[in-house]
């Protein structure tokens, strides 16, 4: 698990249980749990029983949303077996602490690939179901829910039930964006793509502001991968300039080498003065002029073109140890193009900014999950170091700005929003709270679900 | 050292679900290897073969056995080689690290702790050593530790056990390498698996994966001995190299 685990100082004792310090990948909030490792399926439920707790991956997502102050964490990362796999149909069954690397490391060999996939491969199967994620191809091919025809819940009772669109249909729904509450996810099969070449055919086009954004997706609403890097810090001329880029896998067969190990890695924290607007600056110019014709296309292997982060391990360290908030909203069309732009200047106008902010348009295919964040609409999402409370500040007029534009936030992606915020931009929540595990919780609930 | 050694076809793995164990043979599988497995939970020998058959295995068999039972082993080691045909590898991957403050206080935990860790890895390496000089090739891999290197006061039971283990697989070394047998002793440094799950991971950690490549190396390269990360090769000669009346008084 990515969760950082910051030892007691004493090397003794077989205790099984310690408190620590854990954050998730966004370092912000830090809080106290104990960690509780499964390894096999017969290890879940806990004997005796403990309470509360939440299952926890790869602790990739941004929040509180994988934090449980005071409880007990179920690292399951030691759940990491395939079960089985047709080559025919590229059916996958999987435990639920498989990471979507391992999936790639044994699938792309084989000539398949992830149905959807995040910005970076480091998350597990449990964790992409969990909060229901979705990719550059969401216009097409939805959210990963979409492409998990089974699973196996098991609650901390030990009841275990088979989920899927026909069978037990509504706990099916409620895992799906569930954040994890309902119970452990066991295993999930996932239903894999077929590719011939690592390669994806690359496209990449300038463009100034959202009119220009929304004409090229619009445009290429063929392409299967689609989504855009925007400067969020130029104002004035340059305001909302940006890199629009699509992909879609190379047909023309060629060799499907397992991808080496990253090596590269951030070995310490910076300090917090290092991500200051000057170097934001300097890196959102060179990002967009890094491109030097206003259209280019090239093939590229698919590491890059969907986890260029991954390459760096433990990357949020330039953060520093304060860490950085994450913002990711959607917006419905009908408010989509002056919301964004509202959204864009109240950014650009607060003074802080972001390294990489991404626009996307999400299309019509719908989740199966009761709680999943994506609607069709155009989602924003980027990261701002914590400075003081500007930031939190900015967040909030952000959350705000949301709400008025008929809008969601990604709960997998938040460590901010209100309790009221919260229960606006998902109003099903009370039907949703019956399928939580009693014994299952976790800091985002608790904070947005505060004094329901 | 003679030329180097093919990917193992046919293994038997001791204590198959412990997690190098399953690290290692996810290395072999994608090669269609043949495995049996031995360990005492069917359940979990179950999940761990169809991890195997998932990432291409020929064929996984598997024998639920508490390797305690030393009795049993004659029986289940015949077995394995009737079902694998002959075996290329045998990988003795079992062992419990304990608790020294209990064996301080219990000799039955001591003599529970030297039972699993040597006296049955000598049953099983008595029968597997014979069965490897009658075949003249073959690899005898256990997975021993650095523990064994030096005597200290907090894991003394657990390294007195690898110590034994090492002497004993160095005599076996001595047999067999001349009838072209390789006896491999793997000795990890802090590995993060579900034995030391309790313990605060420090930086010296391996991952099983990294580990497993180590092993896996080894074995192509008929090493006799190997320590994994490399590092503890280093920082174990140095700890050998402490005299006594210095290392008594130490706080390790």
């Amino acid at each position: 698990m990515r969760t950082k685990l910051i030892p007691p100082a004493s090397e003794s004792g077989s205790e099984s249980k310690r408190e620590s310090d854990f954050e998730s990948w966004g370092r912000y909030p830090k809080v106290k749990s104990s960690l509780r490792p499964l390894h096999w399926m017969g290890d879940f439920p806990l004997r005796p029983a403990v309470s509360p707790q939440l299952p926890v991956g790869m602790g990739r997502s941004y929040g509180d949303v994988c934090l449980l102050e005071g409880g007990t964490l179920l690292g399951t990362r030691g759940l990491d077996r395939l079960l089985a796999f047709d080559a025919q149909t590229g059916l996958l069954r999987c435990e639920s602490g498989v990471t979507l690397a391992e999936i790639l490391r044994f699938a792309v060999p084989l000539g398949w690939f992830l149905p959807v996939t995040p910005g970076t491969k480091y998350v597990t199967v449990g964790g992409a179901i969990a909060n229901d994620i979705h990719g550059k191809n969401h216009h097409v091919a939805g959210t990963f829910g979409c492409h998990v025809p089974r699973f196996e819940l098991v609650r901390s009772d030990g009841t275990r039930i088979s989920c899927s669109a026909s069978e037990n249909s509504d706990w099916f729904a409620a895992t799906i964006g569930g954040m994890g509450l309902t119970g452990l996810i066991a295993w999930a099969e996932v239903q894999l793509r077929p590719i011939v070449s690592r390669n994806i055919c690359y496209e990449g086009i300038r463009f100034h502001g959202m009119d220009e954004f929304l004409a090229l997706s619009a445009a290429s609403s063929h392409a299967e991968y689609t989504v855009a890097w925007i400067d969020c810090i130029s104002r004035g001329r340059n305001f909302a300039r940006g890199i629009f880029m699509l992909g879609d896998h190379s047909h023309l067969p060629d060799p499907l080498l397992p991808t080496p190990e990253p090596r590269l890695s951030v070995p310490f924290d910076f300090p917090g003065w290092a991500l200051n607007r000057f170097a934001m600056r300097v890196f959102n110019g060179a990002y967009y002029h890094k491109q030097r014709h206003r259209h280019v296309s090239a093939l590229v292997d698919y590491e890059p073109f969907f986890y260029p982060l991954d390459k760096v391990l433990h990357w949020n360290r330039i953060y520093g140890k304060r860490g950085f908030l994450q913002f990711q909203c959607v917006l419905p069309f009908a408010h989509g193009r002056e919301g964004m732009e509202a959204i864009l200047q109240a950014i650009a106008d607060s003074g802080l900014g972001s390294f990489l902010a991404v626009l996307k348009v999400m299309g019509n295919p719908a989740s199966p999950g009761s709680m999943s964040f994506p609607m069709p609409g155009i989602t924003l999402a980027l990261d701002i170091p914590i400075h003081s409370d500007v930031t939190f500040r900015l967040f909030d007029r952000l959350a705000e700005m949301t709400r008025e534009l008929g809008g969601r936030l990604y709960p997998a992606k938040d460590a901010r929003m209100t309790a009221a915020q919260f229960q606006f931009f998902y109003p099903q929540w009370r039907e949703f709270a019956a399928y939580r595990d009693p014994d299952f919780t976790s800091s985002f609930w608790e904070r947005v679900t505060h004094g329901a | 050292m003679a030329h180097k050694n093919a990917i193992p076809q046919t293994v038997l793995v001791l204590g198959a679900t412990s997690a190098i164990a399953q690290a290692w043979m996810r290395l072999l599988a994608p090669h269609g290897t043949q495995f049996f497995l031995v360990a005492r939970q069917e359940e979990r020998l179950r999940a761990v073969a169809a991890d195997l058959q998932t990432r291409g295995a020929t064929a996984v068999h598997i024998e639920a056995l508490n390797l305690d039972r030393t009795d049993e082993h004659p029986a289940m080691l015949e077995r394995a080689a009737r079902v694998l045909g002959r075996i290329d590898c045998a990988m003795i991957a079992h062992g419990v690290l304990g608790d020294q403050s209990q064996a301080d206080r219990d000799f039955s935990h001591a003599a529970m702790l030297l039972h699993t860790n040597l006296i049955s890895v000598v049953s099983l390496g008595t029968w597997l050593a014979n069965y490897f000089e009658a075949q003249g090739q073959g690899t005898l891999a256990a997975i021993s530790s650095v523990a064994g290197d030096r005597g200290r006061w907090k894991n003394c039971v657990y390294g007195a056990s690898k110590a034994g283990m090492n002497m004993f697989l160095d005599g076996l070394r001595n047999r067999l390498d001349r009838r072209g047998v390789q006896v491999l002793t793997i000795r990890p440094g802090f590995v993060a698996t579900p034995m030391t799950a309790h313990m605060p991971q420090g930086p010296l950690f391996a991952q099983p994966e990294r580990v497993a490549r180590d092993i896996q190396r080894a074995i192509e390269k008929r090493r006799d001995i190997v320590y994994t990360p490399w590092f503890w090769r280093w920082m174990m000669l140095a700890v050998r190299l402490i005299p006594e009346w210095k290392f008594k008084r130490m706080d390790v």
